[in-house]
């Protein structure tokens, strides 16, 4: 059984979706914060991908592009010690406040 | 609708999750000094200054000079410079490969999303989805119809897994019926579709047309 | 970087895809393991993202080689035509002597 994102073969026969998805501002920074952290050495690609190889199936397979990268870079960033889960939970709940 | 899952874009209560949750680590990175808005802000222009227009730009270049095509499939990258063009030192090397009346190759990355995005912009969300990584490697000419191209069987298809460190940027066969066009006019015969190999350039009598 | 010369296989050479699916990351995938392609290309030695996606230096670099294959090889009824081909790069530490 292939995992997750090994997907050369894999019985498929959903039509190929030609709609283009208009990107989202938050999903524009986070391709731009992938590049800043890889700039300062912080991530590189290949530990980004490991991350979203992670993911179970139903979130693999589920969560939209950048909502995967989201979900490595937290995985990295705590890993690395950069922030804590704990720092991360607090500052989104923070947000979402704001945002009420 | 189609099937949001095809392409993993399914935006409901998850997008509102993860942009939040992008955000603030965001805000975290700043907060600590290990980065500035800025650094991002910047680094998100960078990235769209790259579009398929880059690509047909380069490439339409090519048709017309046959010295300019040789150095550009023989070495890409300082091709690409010739044009104004300069990579950035991180970006993974890029190699064009020539579709031609014998032989048709396409490209796609199986495993993730790599795409020559240095050079041509970010991939098309149907590039990273499941249906395409699944099925154009088992089934190419399949695919090619499902994009409304077809070839004959005594053209080779060739799929081009781009697994590592290198990524494909395609140079389409150029029409027939363009000879004496402007640079300016076979750079929109080329397509995003046809640099991923996906389909062929134009017909200018469908530019035309449009 | 390792030059060429420190490359195991030319092109031209006949070569098997190496069977396994290891816990961690690699970049090799099933639908290629235990297949026999055509070596096609030579890239010179990159850094083995293996090791890089665990924050390791990806030394030693790896000859990196773009891998021909039959598409009749590769899949059982395959609908296309009898010369289309498969390639993809491979590094060497997945390749074995046919």
């Amino acid at each position: 059984m292939p995992k997750v994102h090994d997907r050369g073969g894999w019985p498929n026969d959903d039509p190929i979706d030609p709609d283009e998805h208009e990107m989202e501002e938050w999903e524009r920074q986070v391709d731009a914060l992938n590049g800043v952290l890889g700039d300062k050495g912080l991530k590189n690609t290949d530990q980004l991908r490991r991350a979203i190889e992670s993911l179970d199936l139903k979130t693999y397979e589920t969560l939209a592009y950048y909502e995967k990268w989201t979900a490595a870079m937290e995985m990295l960033l705590v890993e690395q010690g950069v922030m804590t889960k704990e720092e991360i939970d607090a500052k989104f709940d923070e947000l979402k406040q704001a945002k009420l | 609708m189609a099937n949001g899952l095809a392409n993993g874009h399914n935006h409901g209560d998850n997008a509102e999750y993860y942009s939040l949750r992008a955000q603030a680590m965001q805000a975290l990175l700043i907060e600590k000094g290990i980065c500035t808005l800025d650094d991002i802000l910047t680094m998100a222009d960078k990235i769209d200054s790259r579009s398929p227009e880059d690509g047909a730009k380069i490439l339409a270049h090519a048709w017309v000079d046959p010295e300019y095509k040789k150095r550009l499939l023989a070495d890409a990258e300082s091709a690409f410079l010739e044009l104004g063009y300069d990579l950035p030192e991180t970006s993974p090397k890029i190699t064009v490969i020539e579709n031609t009346d014998e032989v048709h190759s396409m490209a796609v990355c199986t495993l993730c999303s790599c795409f020559p995005r240095a050079i041509i912009g970010r991939p098309p969300a149907w590039y990273k989805g499941l249906a395409y990584r699944s099925k154009v490697v088992v089934d190419p000419r399949g695919v090619l119809k499902e994009f409304g191209t077809e070839l004959d069987e005594s053209v080779q298809v060739r799929v081009i897994d781009s697994s590592a460190d290198y990524r494909y940027l395609i140079l389409p066969k150029r029409p027939a019926g363009t000879e004496g066009m402007s640079e300016e006019d076979l750079a929109k015969l080329i397509t995003q579709d046809s640099m991923i190999g996906v389909g062929l350039a134009l017909s200018p009598e469908s530019v035309k047309a449009g | 970087m390792a030059s060429d010369q420190a490359a195991k296989f030319k092109i031209g050479d006949q070569v098997r895809i190496r069977v396994g699916v290891p816990p961690t990351h690699f970049r090799t995938p099933e639908y290629i393991q235990g297949k026999q392609g055509r070596i096609d290309t030579l890239w010179g030695a990159y850094p083995n993202p293996e090791s890089l996606a665990y924050g390791g230096d990806g030394l030693p670099a790896q000859p990196l080689y773009q891998v021909e294959f039959a598409q009749t090889d590769l899949w059982r009824d395959y609908k296309g035509a009898a010369n289309d081909k498969l390639l993809i790069d491979v590094y060497e530490n997945w390749l074995e002597n046919i």
